[in-house]
């Protein structure tokens, strides 16, 4: 198993006081190299439900399993170690620093988990995604495809065992998207990474074997029985 | 990828508002270490190293006045001595060397009003300051002080006169802006090489020249008076004194003054009227010196002045309130400096919320995100501090010669201060100071907040 949500609640205290339930997920799960697409209502929890996955917010209850360990009741400062190593993300505005070249965005991805830098490694996946002439550009030099694949090749810098990608596809022109989204696939396949793409877009969605609607398996007002309030 | 190499990547990115922040470090710094740079050049002329005597003895008053007016020729002498009193000190075993120097004199008010001393040729073979010797412009025709009319001239004299071995000038009675000017013709028989002391803006003379300057010798019966008063019961050394006095008397009574037109009136101006204005005196031993003064003290109407003490006063007093005002002030600077390295960071951080958000979901820690903005205030601070230092340094050695020139302090550019060494330190803690804030905003930032703006 590469990912297990068990009874996990999140919820967001608003300016009253009260608490909004975003999250009521009772399981969710995906096998190690398993690839989902998870398809929802806008506001519905999609990008929360990253969060949470990620680590870099706290469920209030239950757990999150990633790769054997539940990360749920870990220090965040564990828990940011934890992301570093085991997960990686593409977010939909592909989130490169301006003032690094794209193998410095990889290189970065590598220095915060701990580990030592593996420059060749960040210059072949480069490579991989094709920007071999392009490891000294800075993101502003590089078009929307570019600096998307320089994304998706820093988000297995760490070779995580899990990838985040949040419309990775949103912000490109359509002849990218293809591209991007079977650079994704392929390099999660060919490194045995477990992928969950959020998308809009039913016809990427649609390319997944496997298609979960949030609404399907969350429930914000559930009730868990013997789970930890 | 370090933390420090990040910070420096985003110090880089922002070029213009970084190098303006590090600029105004650089001024501080440099305007700092221009302070240091000349402090430390007037303190070289005004402590220990700037004489290598041991006591300074003049006439009883204010010790600061005596080294002020025989060390600086900044003041007007206190009182002379009788000239027996320095053959006297001659014969003490405890003195190695008595060198006298009689003042009152000063170039005209066009040659710059330079003080006159009267002193003999030892002066030039002791050292001026521990260590170093007068050295002499090489110029044809160079010599000592041998004739009656001989002047030794300084290194700033020289310059500002435009006068070398062979000139001649006249010289002025009393004070550097008198009309009465000597008749005397004096001629440059040496050029001193600079000193960075006082004898650069000093003109020296043959001490017999001095008393037979017209107007120099005092009347009779006022020697008479100015030595009982000095000798008082030293019946022995009066009697001697008072002798010679009446053998002046007797023979200008019978007309056999001696000394002609050309080479002045007071040829036979015997001891017993000569004075000395100071004595600058090395003795055998360290205690000589203590035992010296002691005596002094008690009784005599001469002092012995340790010429470190007054000048170390003086120091602390005044030129060291001067200098610490200028390091508050410098001081300010470099914080105000630091102020603006707050300011440039902290209105970033709302620009690059996102940027920490960004790296916070690589993995980072909220530790690492404070680090690194606590290393970039740092960065711009010791790299403006080290920029200023250079630029600092740099204009002291470049402008040496200017200043030189112009108030004959001798300038050592790339002399380290102490201060110096503290400096560096003090621009770490700014840095650290001054990028807390900032940092703090970083470490409290919203990882889920910030990727959604």
């Amino acid at each position: 198993m590469s990912l297990l949500l068990e009874n996990v609640r999140k919820s967001y205290r608003e300016p009253n006081g009260n608490r909004l339930p975003v999250l009521g997920i009772s399981r969710y799960e995906l096998a190690r190299g398993e690839q989902a697409a998870l398809v929802g209502s806008s506001g519905g929890g999609k990008t929360t439900l990253l969060n949470v996955i990620s680590g870099i917010l706290a469920p209030d209850s239950g757990q999150v399993v990633i790769d054997g360990k539940d990360i749920a009741p870990l220090p965040e400062v564990v828990r940011d170690r934890f992301r570093a190593a085991k997960i990686g993300f593409v977010f939909q505005t592909f989130n490169l620093l301006p003032a690094f070249t794209a193998l410095e965005n990889v290189l970065l991805g590598m220095s915060f988990s701990g580990r030592a830098i593996d420059r060749p490694f960040a210059i072949s996946l480069l490579e991989r995604v094709g920007l071999e002439q392009r490891l000294d550009h800075t993101p502003q030099r590089m078009s929307v495809g570019e600096q998307q694949r320089v994304s998706v090749a820093r988000s297995l810098a760490n070779k995580p065992a899990l990838l985040l990608a949040d419309e990775p596809t949103a912000n490109v022109d359509p002849a990218n998207q293809d591209l991007i989204l079977n650079l994704i696939r392929d390099t999660c396949e060919e490194n045995n990474v477990t992928l969950l793409m959020v998308t809009h877009a039913m016809e990427v969605a649609n390319t997944f074997d496997r298609l979960d609607k949030l609404a399907d398996f969350n429930d914000p007002q559930a009730d868990f029985q013997g789970a930890a309030s | 990828m370090n933390l420090l190499s990040i910070a420096w990547k985003s110090v880089k990115q922002r070029k213009v508002a970084s190098l303006l922040t590090a600029l105004s470090v650089a001024l501080g710094v440099m305007l700092m270490v221009v302070v240091l740079v000349i402090a430390g050049a007037v303190d070289g002329a005004f402590n220990q190293r700037s004489i290598a005597y041991d006591l300074i003895i003049g006439a009883k008053g204010s010790d600061l006045q005596l080294v002020l007016s025989s060390v600086y020729r900044v003041q007007p002498p206190i009182a002379n001595l009788p000239y027996m009193y320095l053959e006297q000190l001659r014969n003490d075993r405890r003195i190695e060397t008595a060198i006298p120097l009689a003042f009152g004199d000063f170039t005209k008010p066009e040659h710059g009003g330079f003080p006159i001393v009267g002193t003999t040729n030892e002066y030039f073979l002791n050292e001026y300051t521990p260590g170093k010797m007068f050295e002499v412009a090489d110029q044809e025709g160079t010599r000592q002080l041998n004739e009656l009319y001989d002047a030794v001239i300084g290194s700033q004299v020289a310059r500002k006169n435009g006068w070398k071995v062979g000139d001649k000038f006249t010289i002025v009675h009393g004070s550097a802006d008198s009309e009465d000017v000597h008749d005397e013709m004096f001629t440059v028989v040496s050029v001193l090489r600079q000193t960075g002391t006082p004898n650069d803006r000093s003109v020296f003379l043959n001490l017999e020249a001095v008393y037979i300057l017209d107007g120099h010798q005092k009347p009779i019966d006022e020697v008479e008076t100015r030595l009982k008063d000095f000798y008082g019961n030293d019946r022995e050394r009066l009697d001697i004194a008072l002798g010679q006095m009446e053998e002046l008397k007797k023979s200008r009574a019978k007309g056999q003054e001696i000394g002609d037109e050309s080479m002045g009136y007071g040829l036979d101006t015997p001891d017993a009227m000569k004075e000395v204005t100071a004595v600058f005196v090395k003795t055998r031993e360290v205690f000589d010196a203590i035992s010296l003064q002691s005596q002094l003290k008690n009784g005599s109407k001469a002092m012995a002045v340790n010429p470190i003490r007054p000048i170390r006063r003086l120091m602390q007093d005044v030129v060291g309130h001067i200098q610490k005002a200028l390091m508050v002030l410098t001081g300010m600077i470099i914080a105000v400096s630091g102020i603006s390295i707050f300011v440039s960071i902290y209105n970033s951080m709302s620009d690059r919320r996102r940027e920490i958000g960004i790296m916070r979901a690589l993995g980072a820690r909220r530790t690492s995100v404070f680090s690194i903005i606590l290393a970039e205030s740092t960065v711009l601070c010791i790299g403006g501090g080290m920029m200023g230092w250079l630029i600092g340094h740099g204009l002291s050695v470049a402008f040496a010669p200017y200043v030189s020139a112009l108030t004959g302090l001798l300038l050592d550019g790339w002399a380290l201060n102490p201060w110096e060494f503290v400096l560096f330190p003090v621009l770490l803690v700014l840095g650290a100071l001054v990028g807390f804030l900032p940092a703090m905003t970083a470490y409290r930032t919203n990882v889920a907040d910030a990727l959604s703006s």
